[in-house]
């Protein structure tokens, strides 16, 4: 499993990244796309879409499952990776180069994970 | 007693044993006593197959089959090509499953596959689903696909077929929602009604063409007027008009239903039909039931499995917009070998004949007193008023074993003629009521 | 094999319509389409040979046996297709008189009379075209009950989680919130969770009895009762009725309203997904609510109307799908007050003994009697060897058999769910028992293998990630490779 130290993450699989400006660049792990299976669709959020941490702010298939991305952080969705829409097999590809959006917080998020602890959280899961 | 089973008493022995209990009503020992029926069904004891036969053939004969038929309305006499009816009673297509298994369904999936086909051709959209129960369940579902929390208004003609209009209305007023009549001017939808309708929280207009009336409605028009407030315009289509009509595509609708009975389904006393829904590549992932795509297998070889599923309720569930999970296979594959079957040429013979014939009709109705209500073009149903009450019409022209139009009202008949309809048939039809008006 | 446009050879589509003996009428140009439709031309001939082609690329009843679970897939018997091909119900439009529809209405009537005395309910209605239909509208006669007493607070619907996915979706297209409750270890409604769960704001429960693990309810009484007393009402899923006709009923069990799949337990074919009918009926006491099984287009509609002011309204246009009933009347008629339950009994022991052939090898769900159908799970084979219920399901292919349900309920994992109904003899049972655990056997021996199966049908396993990535839904008139068989 792939796991970027810089990288902060979520116990429901999502990963962010603060970025200089303030945003933050959101996307699901390494580890959820492998559970999830070959994707073949994402419903992306729309641009300025309010979204709230811990809820679903979009939503992933596979050809047997529609499964929930939730929000790591509140705040406002600033830009989607359409990409993404004609290419959701990047989703599996590159988790972390596949970013889904970028979110301007309207608070700091709380309760991630760092690249370790997500990694031993993992480890339990499979358990 | 009638029935079917396979196992004589040495089996039932023998099963029974196996399973390790003494008798029948063992097998039921979850059922609590006093939840067991404990006596017999009050249901007339089972029948011989010949007495059953007896039994529906009386009661079938209760019902008048009319020789000449000039009554539409949402249900249409054409003629059916034998070869229709042939095929769909082929036992394997008649009493298969939903096509789940693709490796030995491939037979189902791909006259589903050309269906699909077929019904975006009529209606010029690249997508279609495997259908729906009937056409006015088709326009409802149309309705759900098009409103969420910021769009939750749905206008509907008041041209429209009046059982698409209740359909809609119980399928909306489920949802939590509404629907708005737009009024008709002319025996179409007063587009400047509609006009002022408008606003940002209307998810999607239904508009029937030809609608209830048999008038051809200007779709493109009242596209414009929809697209300017940023909803989605629905169409109602009838499949054997489609042949020659500019499509919904063409018109700039955003969703394409309709009632597929015309093609090769016997009237039937209303069902089973065919509902039929085409859409716009945007909207594809919005589109209720089942949808079968083409693929490959792992050697290369093509083939289709029913695709898009995360859409449907066995994977949705709770979050699911629609719950179908049945629709009316049989019927898009009737549907399928009857455009098949009459090919192009069959195709647009009939949609042409429909509309001289019912031109003709209207011609000679008016000759004898029966004047069009409404200006403008037609396809193969238009209405009149009638000089006597409509069912003094109703009535004479029943005599004669001939189901007249439709009677809107008193004074408003719906008339429909068709490739089945003979010259000699509509004018003595004509001959009749002109009759009736002298008396 | 090839598409009918791939086929069409110009020019050869046959002739059956009459020409025209009136004047040609032309429409004006500009209400007419730019491009005429790209439909197939064959002679009769090549059309009929195409559709016996994909006959033998298709399963169906008489194929072999077919014990997909929770589907029922009986026998469907000839008389049926000769009663509901007789003219006097084929060639009647739906919106005739009243008067020369006699015929029509004494089959509704008949039919609604037997199914009500099956169901122990007081009225019911035969428009629903299909079960999630007739769930739909159930569901809303619910609503309106709530609705119409002013309490407006009654916003969730209890569903168990071994309760099939239409269950869900219908109660979130009524407008519900769907609390999903636990089932207890061994297969049942817990009752201690549905206790917590009820409340001022329960609209009521959806429940399958027999549920989908082929069990029933010894505590149905009391849930219904639990419901009952916290103001809510209690819907019967029917897709499993066929064990339990004529031997016990859902009004009994204190179900207020139900559907019932005309295409499950009385035997009208299931045509390859549909058409099927859903018939729904419910107590005295929310028969004012059902929907109007009448047209708004025909004579008298608007006093039909008035006289069920409180109908929801119409789910279906015209009267359903009629000869899918007369159908269901016909097997009604054939099996009579007998023949019903001996089918339900002989269901049961079918069931059971198929369970008790393939627990040789098979692990079940649940050990000891079921009603109709139960289940397998393959968690512990897909644990140790990863065989899994879909390599099963794949291998069974390759001995003709058509495969159980698979992955559910959802609450077993590697779920098989077989369901080999009342029309098969035991001899048909015993043999598949045996290439069930033929199959079994061959997958645990090399499970690799069994990861390609099937090996014999016309097409191996279809790559289902690329048709749903890149989703291609029709043909297209130009650029289309040529495939072979």
């Amino acid at each position: 499993m792939n796991t970027p130290k810089e990288l902060k993450y979520s116990k429901t699989h999502e990963w962010l990244k603060e970025e200089a400006d303030g945003t933050v660049t959101v996307g699901i792990t390494d580890y959820a796309q492998d559970k999830l299976g070959s994707l073949v669709f994402i419903n992306l959020p729309s641009e300025g879409d309010e979204v709230t941490e811990d809820e679903s702010f979009c939503d992933v298939e596979s050809v047997k499952a529609d499964s929930d991305v939730m929000s790591p952080v509140s705040g406002t969705v600033e830009e989607v990776n359409s990409e993404l829409e004609a290419e959701p097999e990047k989703l599996n590809e590159d988790p972390y180069g596949s970013w889904i959006a970028k979110i301007k917080p309207s608070a700091p998020a709380e309760g991630l994970m760092d690249a370790d602890e997500y990694e031993e959280f993992c480890s339990k899961e499979d358990e | 007693m009638g029935g079917y089973l396979s196992v004589n008493e040495a089996d039932k022995k023998k099963m029974l044993s196996a399973i390790g209990v003494e008798s029948e009503m063992d097998l039921y020992k979850d059922i609590p006593e006093d939840l067991l029926l404990g006596r017999k069904l009050n249901i007339p004891s089972g029948m011989s197959e010949q007495e059953v036969l007896g039994k529906l053939k009386k009661i079938a004969a209760k019902n008048k089959v009319y020789p000449t038929i000039f009554r539409g309305a949402g249900a249409y006499r054409h003629y059916i090509p034998s070869i229709v009816g042939e095929v769909t009673a082929k036992e394997t297509f008649l009493t298969a499953y939903t096509p789940y298994q693709a490796e030995i369904s491939q037979g189902v999936l791909q006259s589903i596959f050309e269906y699909q086909t077929m019904i975006s051709e009529l209606t010029g959209f690249p997508v279609s689903n495997a259908s729906v129960y009937d056409g006015a369940t088709a326009a409802a579902e149309a309705a759900a696909m098009c409103r969420d929390k910021k769009h939750v208004r749905t206008l509907v003609s008041a041209a429209a077929h009046p059982d698409v209009i209740r359909v809609m209305k119980t399928y909306a007023w489920a949802h939590g929602a509404s629907i708005e009549l737009v009024p008709t001017k002319d025996g179409v939808t007063d587009l400047d009604a509609l006009s002022s309708m408008m606003d940002s929280t209307v998810g999607s207009v239904y508009i029937a063409s030809p609608n209830y009336y048999g008038q051809i409605e200007d779709v493109s028009k009242a596209a414009e007027i929809v697209h300017a407030s940023a909803s989605k315009l629905i169409q109602g289509v009838n499949p054997i008009a489609a042949v020659l009509l500019k499509t919904p595509a063409e018109s700039g609708a955003d969703i394409a239903v309709g009632e597929g009975q015309p093609l090769g389904m016997p009237l039937s006393w209303g069902g089973p039909y065919l509902g039929f829904m085409a859409a716009s590549d945007s909207m594809m992932r919005k589109l209720p039931g089942r949808i079968v795509g083409e693929t490959t297998d792992g050697k290369g070889h093509r083939c289709f499995v029913l695709t898009l599923q995360a859409r449907e309720q066995h994977i949705r569930r709770e979050k699911a917009s629609s719950n179908i999970c049945s629709n009316e296979a049989l019927c898009a594959m009737t549907a399928a070998v009857y455009l098949a079957a009459m090919g192009p040429d069959g195709m647009k013979e009939v949609a042409g004949q429909c509309t001289s014939k019912a031109h003709y009709f209207a011609d000679r109705l008016a000759s004898v007193g029966f004047k069009r209500t409404y200006p403008g073009e037609f396809f193969h149903e238009f209405v009149t008023d009638t000089p006597v009450p409509s069912s003094t019409v109703e009535i004479a022209l029943d005599r004669a074993d001939i189901l007249s139009g439709l009677p809107l009202d008193d004074s408003h008949i719906l008339w429909c003629a068709t490739e089945v309809n003979t010259k000699d048939e509509m004018d003595r039809a004509a001959e009749i009521l002109k009759e009736v008006t002298q008396r | 094999m090839k598409l009918l446009f791939e086929k069409s050879i110009k020019g050869t589509s046959g002739h059956y319509v009459a020409p025209s003996d009136v004047p040609e009428y032309r429409l004006d140009t500009s209400l007419l389409r730019g491009k005429e439709p790209v439909l197939p031309e064959l002679s009769e001939n090549d059309l009929s040979r195409h559709y016996t082609q994909l006959e033998k690329r298709s399963f169906g009843v008489n194929d072999g046996f077919y014990p997909l679970g929770s589907c029922t897939m009986k026998y469907n018997p000839k008389i049926n297709e000769v009663t509901s091909h007789l003219e006097g119900f084929t060639d009647v439009h739906p919106l005739q008189p009243d008067d020369t529809v006699k015929g029509c209405e004494e089959v509704i009537d008949l039919t609604k009379q037997a199914l009500c005395e099956i169901t122990g309910m007081d009225d019911m209605t035969l428009t629903p075209a299909a079960g999630a239909h007739g769930e739909f509208t159930g569901m809303m006669l619910i609503r309106k009950y709530h609705e119409k007493r002013g309490d407006s607070a009654r916003t969730k619907v209890i569903v168990p989680d071994s309760s099939h996915g239409t269950n869900p979706a219908t109660g979130t297209m009524n407008g519900f919130t769907v609390v999903s409750i636990p089932s207890t270890p061994d297969g049942y409604v817990d009752l201690d969770a549905l206790r917590a769960a009820v409340g001022p704001d329960t609209a009521g429960l959806m429940l399958t009895n027999p549920n989908t693990l082929g069990l029933f309810d010894r505590n149905i009484k009391e849930i219904t009762e639990i419901i009952h007393g916290a103001g809510g009402l209690c819907y019967y899923d029917g897709a499993n009725l066929n064990p339990v006709m004529g031997i016990s009923r859902p009004g009994d069990m204190g179900f207020d309203c139900v559907h019932l799949n005309l295409h499950k337990s009385f035997s009208t074919p299931h045509g390859g997904g549909g058409p099927g009918a859903g018939a729904v009926g419910c107590k005295e006491f929310l028969k004012e609510y059902l929907p109007e099984d009448f047209s708004e287009a025909e004579e008298g509609a608007k006093a039909k109307m008035e006289a069920h002011p409180d109908s929801v309204g119409k789910v279906r246009s015209f009267h359903g799908n009629f000869l899918v009933v007369v159908r269901a009347l016909t097997y009604i008629l054939s099996l009579g007050n007998e023949g019903i339950p001996a089918a339900a009994v002989q269901s049961v022991m079918n069931a059971n003994y198929f369970k008790v052939l393939l627990s040789k090898k098979y692990h079940c769900a649940e050990p000891g009697l079921c009603m109709h159908e139960f289940v397998i799970s393959m968690e512990e084979e897909h644990k140790e060897k990863g065989v899994s219920a879909l390599d099963i399901a794949k291998g069974l292919l390759d001995e003709g058999v058509h495969p159980p349900t698979i992955y559910f309920p959802l609450i077993v994992h590697e779920a098989l769910m077989p369901e080999p109904t009342d029309t098969e003899s035991a001899a048909t049972i015993e043999d598949a028992a045996e290439k069930f655990l033929r199959v079994y056997d061959k997958a645990m021996a090399d499970p690799e293998a069994a990861h390609s199966w099937p090996l014999t049908t016309v097409i191996g396993r279809p790559d289902e990630v690329a048709a749903a990535r890149r989703p291609h839904l029709r043909w297209e008139p130009d650029g289309e490779e040529e495939f072979g068989e």
